[in-house]
């Protein structure tokens, strides 16, 4: 994987049967900035995400993250390319621990081959030491060490969250694409998912890309802001101009009497 | 209490880290390792088919166990190293070189099957491996010029290195050794990328995916893996059996290997060996609780099959981690004495349909 | 090349065959959709059917029908007490146990059923004696033609309960989400084991129907997994889609059996793996994508 690029949407739409769930959307990411993507439910702004993911196929528009076409590859090479995801309701390994979760995220990193793996030749273990390291760096860096060994089933909403933010970031991501990252959480949970998306922009140089309902959130970490709705863009700019557009008031954010 | 301070991260790898389990694990070694010793031939011969129903129980556990992937007819791939190896062996192949490439074939056939099963989720995936089942026991019986058909086929005496391995302490220790490397085997596969894949295909397929795991090529992986095991066990199953017929190979046999599973708990190897244990002893508690019965109720024909539904049935409701499960409570009770709570093992479910969804 | 009569009879009762698969695919799909469990022994159920209809006109000495209806309704109690005593407590367990659980259901009906009724074939008469004939081509025996006329008053019966009824309607509502039916004050645990009830009903009346045909035995249960075959190749989530899986696999197991001898009795199967190589979802798709 080479530094960071530029992630580029062009006229992406899909449609589910007739309902147009996302249409003629299209929007470029720089490097390194964080980019928030707000709107009503419904309106598209997962989907947009499981586009990229390529967990569904869309029915026109391009994808591309630097040079690389996105609709050439099937959903799991997309981290090979350096795009890594969390999803809105968790999607973490749940009767496994929180170890072996972070350890899957490395998954992209790890030579797998079952002969060397089942005769546990050394060279497995050594590499698996070193992984663990890895893994240990990010574990720091979100605090979760406490819950290393525990199961996901047995752990409450607001650490899960963290979880599946730092399995994302065991992968090594350039482009981390954010479900809903403090849907759920309280305003103390939100203020240290702020902290740690901070950190992951500037310690590791990650391009964020969120979707959001957290005006406080998006206004805190986002540099430009993306607002959907009914499938639709209405506007992109900053988090203020976004914020004055009288479509995206009318919309989603309400008007003031 | 016990506390288990690590100082380093091979603590988490190796295997046998807390003196309580090294302990227990030396006692179980030297026990069978002695049982010949002690046990009559008749005990001796029945722990030996033991240890080779723990392979078979753990080939079956890292598909549906781990990789989540349900087989109602893997006891075909125990017919197919069964049948395989006996051929082999009667067209003069030397023990050693059948008893590896008995499990390559099996896993090859495991890896075809994995493969068109690969899309499929849920029921379908049960259905349609319990319809290969039934095809594969099919062939056994058609294909009469290759396995002798519905007649059945002999099966050559077990040499091994040239040498007649004609006392069960011999045969018994041949089967121990198997089934220690395959549960060596199978550990390590678990603490290494590939079985970790398994599990994240088991529990999220789809982030799985967003991680990078190719989900399809991991079923096909864990299907191989779980045949050439099985059929490994097959190979041994035929010197016990002596003489192989295709229903042995039925659709029963498969439910054996899933009641194995499932009341063993699903998940651990562990699991795999307390099934193994449970459906050996199962006809000596069966002839036990025929005798202790009223003679109406306990002679009849039937009995046996319903004893058997019986138990899975209390099994699932009433422990569905299974036996493994239950030792886990237990093991936790003497550890946390007198803390225990109950409420530590409280079931996880899923109510909404989406959730059950993969 | 077989003659066209033969072709025609071959065809009829084939459709007759695959009627009596549709009916027990009937209860398969109804549990299924609400509450996404796969009975395994649903065919138990017809195997008890039958055997419960024969005790009744055995030891009541009364006519065919009132027997019918009483051996029916009792298993639908038996289907009523499978999901009320058991099913409920194990809602939301992994998949492979409910499948396992289910298979082991079928165990112990089967060696109930020869522990209670015997090991011996019985058989059971029926009204239906005699064959209609229409033209020199189409010969049918009443005891098979029952068995179509059955299937299509249950389809019938089953379409306008669920798409008329309140009761019918709630449980839609509860196959879509369970919790969110508790909270509009539906009945679900009843409801499903209702459903319970109502497919146990339907496959017992398929017993009956077809004891002329197969005798009655404790393995006649095992059509049940044929059904389940037929109700995949159509689609599982849909009630016509099972029937149409069903008859056409009932068809074509006389017609494979005919021309390949040695795929006598699996040819449901290999028809069911051809179709799931080719369509894993099933031939008409009725999977649901996990929304994340």
């Amino acid at each position: 994987m080479s530094g960071p690029q530029r992630l580029s949407v062009r006229n992406l739409s899909i449609e589910f049967g007739g309902v147009h769930a996302v249409e003629d959307v299209s929007f470029d990411v720089e490097p390194g900035e964080t980019f928030a993507i707000i709107g009503p439910n419904g309106a598209g702004k997962s989907t947009i995400f499981n586009l990229i993911s390529r967990l569904y196929e869309p029915s026109a528009g391009s994808i591309r993250y630097g040079e690389q076409d996105l609709l050439e590859l099937p959903a799991h090479k997309i981290v090979h390319v350096g795009i890594g995801r969390t999803f809105q309701n968790i999607e973490l390994f749940e009767q496994a621990t929180v170890l072996q979760n972070l350890l899957v995220g490395r998954h992209a990193h790890m030579r797998k081959n079952p002969v060397s793996d089942f005769l546990f030749f050394p060279g497995v273990r050594r590499r698996e030491i070193a992984h663990r390291e890895k893994v240990e760096d990010v574990i720091d860096l979100l605090e979760i060490a406490q819950y290393r060994d525990e199961r996901i089933a047995d752990l409450p909403y607001g650490a899960r969250k963290n979880v599946e933010l730092a399995r994302a970031l065991c992968a090594e991501p350039k482009l981390l694409l954010l479900d809903e990252p403090a849907s759920g959480l309280n305003n103390e949970e939100t203020d240290d998912i702020s902290f740690y998306l901070e950190d992951v922009k500037h310690d590791l140089g990650v391009t964020l890309v969120m979707v959001e309902h957290d005006m406080k959130l998006v206004g805190q970490v986002a540099d430009r802001v993306m607002a959907i709705n009914d499938g639709r863009l209405l506007a992109i700019g900053t988090a203020d101009e976004v914020r004055e557009n009288p479509d995206v008031q009318r919309a989603y954010l309400g008007v003031a009497e | 209490m016990q506390f288990l301070f690590k100082t380093a991260y091979n603590d988490d790898i190796r295997f046998l880290a807390r003196t309580g389990e090294k302990v227990r694990v030396a006692l179980v070694m030297i026990l069978l390792l002695s049982a010949p010793l002690v046990l009559q031939d008749y005990y001796l011969a029945e722990l030996g088919l033991m240890m080779v129903y723990v392979i078979a129980g753990v080939g079956l556990m890292v598909l549906t166990g781990h990789t989540g992937q349900v087989s109602f007819g893997h006891a075909s791939f125990l017919g197919i190293g069964a049948y395989t190896h006996s051929i082999l062996l009667s067209y003069g192949v030397p023990f050693t070189v059948s008893i590896i490439i008995t499990p390559l074939l099996a896993g090859l056939i495991g890896m075809a099957l994995g493969r068109s099963a690969s899309k499929m989720h849920g029921f379908y995936l049960a259905i349609a491996t319990l319809a290969f089942g039934i095809l594969i026991e099919t062939v056994f019986g058609e294909w009469a010029s290759l396995t002798g058909g519905y007649m059945g086929l002999a099966v050559p005496s077990l040499k091994v290195f040239g040498v007649p391995l004609t006392q069960v302490w011999q045969q018994y220790y041949l089967d121990l050794l198997l089934a220690l490397i395959v549960i060596w085997g199978a550990a390590n596969l678990f603490r290494s990328p590939t079985g970790r894949s398994f599990l994240a295909v088991r529990d999220s397929e789809l982030s799985a995916r967003c991680l990078g795991v190719n989900v399809e090529w991991v079923k096909i992986q864990s299907f191989g893996v779980s045949a050439a095991i099985t059929g490994l066990a097959g190979a041994l199953l035929a010197h016990h059996l002596t003489y192989l017929a295709p229903d042995v190979f039925g659709v029963l046999e498969s439910l054996k290997l899933m009641l194995m599973i499932v009341v063993g708990g699903l998940g651990t190897i562990l699991g795999a060996i307390f099934g193994a244990i449970v459906v050996s002893i199962l006809p000596v508690g069966l002839s036990f609780l025929k005798d202790i019965l009223p003679p109406s109720i306990g002679q009849t024909a039937g009995i046996e099959p319903l004893l058997f539904g019986l138990i899975i049935v209390l099994v699932i409701v009433f422990e569905p981690g299974g036996m493994y499960g239950r030792w886990m409570k237990i093991r936790f009770f003497f550890e946390t004495f007198p803390y225990y709570r109950k409420s530590s093992f409280v079931r996880q479910k899923s109510y909404l349909k989406t959730e059950r969804m993969r | 090349m077989l003659p066209l009569n033969d072709v025609v009879h071959l065809a009829v009762t084939g459709i007759a065959q695959g009627c009596a698969y549709g009916l027990i695919a009937l209860g398969f799909v109804l549990i299924y959709k609400a509450t996404e469990v796969v009975n395994f022994a649903h065919g138990e159920f017809m195997m008890l059917g039958a055997f419960a209809v024969l005790a009744f006109s055995e030891a009541l000495g009364w006519g065919f029908w009132p027997a019918f209806v009483l051996g029916c309704l009792s298993i639908a109690v038996v289907g009523y007490l499978v999901d009320s005593q058991i099913m409920r407590r194990i809602i939301g367990e992994s998949q492979a146990s409910v499948f396992i659980l289910t298979v082991a259901f079928g165990f112990i009906f089967r060696a109930l059923a020869g522990m209670i009724f015997g090991w011996n074939t019985r058989s059971l008469d029926t009204p239906f004696d005699g064959k209609l004939a229409i033209g020199s081509l189409v010969e049918i025996s009443y005891d098979r033609l029952s068995i179509i006329v059955a299937t299509i008053i249950f389809v019938a019966a089953i379409y306008l309960f669920f798409s008329r009824t309140r009761f019918g309607i709630a449980m839609q509502a509860a196959s879509q989400n369970q919790l969110a039916a508790y909270y509009m004050g539906i009945p679900v645990k009843r409801l499903v084991s209702m459903t319970w009830a109502i497919g146990a009903f339907i496959a017992a009346a398929a017993g009956a129907l077809l004891a002329p045909v197969t005798q009655i035995d404790t393995t006649i249960g095992l059509l049940g997994i044929k059904a389940l075959a037929g109700a995949i190749v159509g689609g599982f989530g849909s009630i016509p889609g099972a029937l149409f899986g069903c008859i056409l696999i009932g068809v074509i197991e006389p017609f494979a059996d005919y021309y390949l001898p040695g795929i006598k009795g699996v040819s449901a199967y290999v028809v069911m793996l051809v179709v799931l190589f080719v369509r894993p979802e099933g031939l008409i798709v009725q999977t649901y994508q996990k929304k994340v």
